[in-house]
């Protein structure tokens, strides 16, 4: 395992195998924030706590934490040239802040890149399980025990009234954040979600669009995650999140049958539209290759789309973003040579599957 | 003033980062926000970062500190790390885990308001400090009924009880830190 595995490829493994409701739901995740009690968190630090919590951490997580999960791989923000940095973060493995704003920041990765955890982020640790489609029990299940075999080295700070201490008191008591990415199409394309997400804030949940905001999310891309981390248990915020999340699967599920039933052309004509796109346009913007990997991969869910396989589309839409496409060109592109290299991209993966969908048919 | 990140729109969102003790301004539009929250997956530091200095100013209106008054309390600081309330109004991240303590006095009603009425928290205990915790909690239940018992002069259960808490407390000094 090196560095360059987890830059070069844009699916992380986790991502190839689908998970429960892999129709809608396109992964979970459980964060959760813990900080040292001996040391000042690394907002107010001056470099050297930091440093000194860096290194501490470089000979105590030095071994695999047991098995199954294998030895994690430490990465040092410093190492990294800007494009990795970028690239890290297009894949959801560190978050901006960690590129960003930390002093002595790094990362413990695991070859899966299923676990990340963040060193010297807002929070000394920031340890984050994801897993494809809805399993939020499994990647709690993981949180714990990385937790557990974290505070078997260190000294957390825990207070026996306001829980974990956190940075920011936003985080405090469990210092969990669950949350589940949805892909919810049908029910932005019958405007249902408006009034759906007020009901989900009401019981303590957040909605937001993935890459965007409101319901004009890039990508139909929502994501919805508890609020609340203090006076409730962990198994009471995801049994709680759960229960939303199912409800919302039922919706959009029913709503494509609703939209299949009653404009099926219309709906095919919007798909295939879309993939004409896909395979042939020669400059294409974020904001349409989103629309239109969506498109697609509504019409593969719903079965009007055979022979390309959904996790291309996760590939492709990380794949096209900044910090992949220079990564691909090997130089820094402006935005009018990124749009042309997205299209490029786009089409050659394309057609790349379909050649091996076609070799796989002639060797039966 | 335009956006620091796009450098398009008129920043409509204005923080301040402490760094090193360096005081750094950031200027960013909403839409710039938004992305940059939203690339972390499950976190918006943007958003809920307003919200909480949403609350923060809501007590402490913040337009210009030095044409408000300064009270004391916003002058005490963290004996750990430094923090003043003022800078944890403007940051809205508390700097060691001594500052709960230094400010918990404020603490409660901006919990309360952010985790839907709740100060407590009920959920996992850290398995070598929340055992101690444990029997610490167990120790003040059995503390409360002891005092029951002798009230209603059950003084052979009220024995039983004080027993209990010594085995107990016993057992949290031999194992405990
Ligand atoms: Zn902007
Ligand atoms: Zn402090």
């Amino acid at each position: 395992m090196s560095l360059q595995r987890f830059i070069s490829e844009a699916v992380s493994p986790w991502m190839k195998d689908e998970g429960p409701d892999s129709d809608i739901v396109m992964s979970s995740r459980i964060r959760f924030a813990r900080n040292l009690r001996n040391y000042v968190f690394p907002v107010l630090s001056n470099g050297k706590q930091n440093l000194e919590v860096l290194e501490s951490i470089k000979t105590k997580f030095n071994e695999a934490p047991n098995e199954e999960v294998g030895r994690l791989e430490l990465i040092e923000m410093e190492d990294l040239k800007p494009t990795q940095k970028r690239v890290l973060v297009e894949k959801h493995l560190v978050s901006p802040n960690l590129v960003e704003q930390s002093k002595n920041g790094a990362v413990l990765l695991s070859e899966n890149e299923t676990i990340s955890i963040m060193i010297n982020e807002e929070d000394h640790f920031r340890i984050q399980c994801l897993e494809a489609g809805l399993r939020l029990k499994e990647a709690l299940n993981l949180a714990n025990s990385l937790d557990d075999w974290i505070e078997s080295k260190v000294d957390y700070a825990f207070d026996k009234r306001k829980g974990y201490l956190t940075s920011c008191p936003t985080n405090v008591g469990t210092g969990m954040r669950a949350s589940v990415m949805m892909h919810l199409p049908a029910l932005v394309l019958t405007q249902q979600l408006n009034h759906i997400i007020p009901a989900i804030n009401q019981l303590g949940l957040v909605v937001r669009g993935s890459y965007g905001e409101g319901s004009e999310a890039q990508g139909n891309i929502f994501q919805i995650s508890n609020q609340i981390t203090l006076g409730k248990s962990e198994t009471d915020i995801i049994e709680d999140l759960q229960g939303v999340v199912m409800q919302v699967i039922e919706k959009e599920r029913s709503a494509r049958r609703k939209l299949l039933d009653n404009s099926r052309i219309e709906l095919e004509d919007r798909i295939y539209r879309s993939l004409g796109i896909l395979e042939n346009s020669r400059i294409i913007q974020s904001k349409e290759a989103a629309k239109c990997l969506s498109n697609v991969r509504l019409g593969i869910d719903i079965g009007l789309v055979a022979g390309i396989t959904k996790s291309i589309l996760n590939e492709l839409v990380i794949l096209t973003q900044p910090g992949f496409l220079q990564q691909y060109a090997g130089a820094s592109l402006n935005p009018a040579e990124r749009d042309i290299k997205r299209a490029t991209l786009i089409r050659e993966r394309l057609e790349l599957e379909k050649q091996l969908k076609k070799s796989e048919g002639d060797e039966r | 003033m335009t956006c620091q990140e796009c450098g398009e729109r008129p920043a409509t969102l204005h923080f301040t980062k402490i760094v090193n003790g360096q005081k750094t301004e950031f200027h960013i539009c909403e839409i710039c926000a938004k992305e940059k929250g939203e690339l972390e997956p499950g976190t918006n530091h943007f958003s809920i970062h307003n919200l909480l200095s949403g609350l923060l100013n809501f007590e402490t209106p913040i337009n210009d500190s030095s044409t408000h008054p300064i009270y004391n309390r916003e002058r005490q600081s963290c004996p750990k790390c430094g923090l003043t309330y003022q800078q944890f109004t403007q940051i809205g991240r508390f700097g060691c885990s001594e500052c709960y303590k230094t400010f918990s006095e404020k603490l409660d009603p901006i919990l309360k308001k952010v985790h839907g009425g709740n100060t407590v928290h009920s959920g996992k205990l850290p398995k070598r400090a929340g055992a101690a915790i444990e029997i610490e909690r167990k120790v003040q239940n059995l503390r409360t009924k002891m005092q029951e018992y002798i009230q209603q002069e059950e003084f052979e259960k009220a024995a039983e009880t004080r027993d209990l808490i010594r085995s107990l407390e016993h057992k949290a000094s031999e194992g405990g830190e």
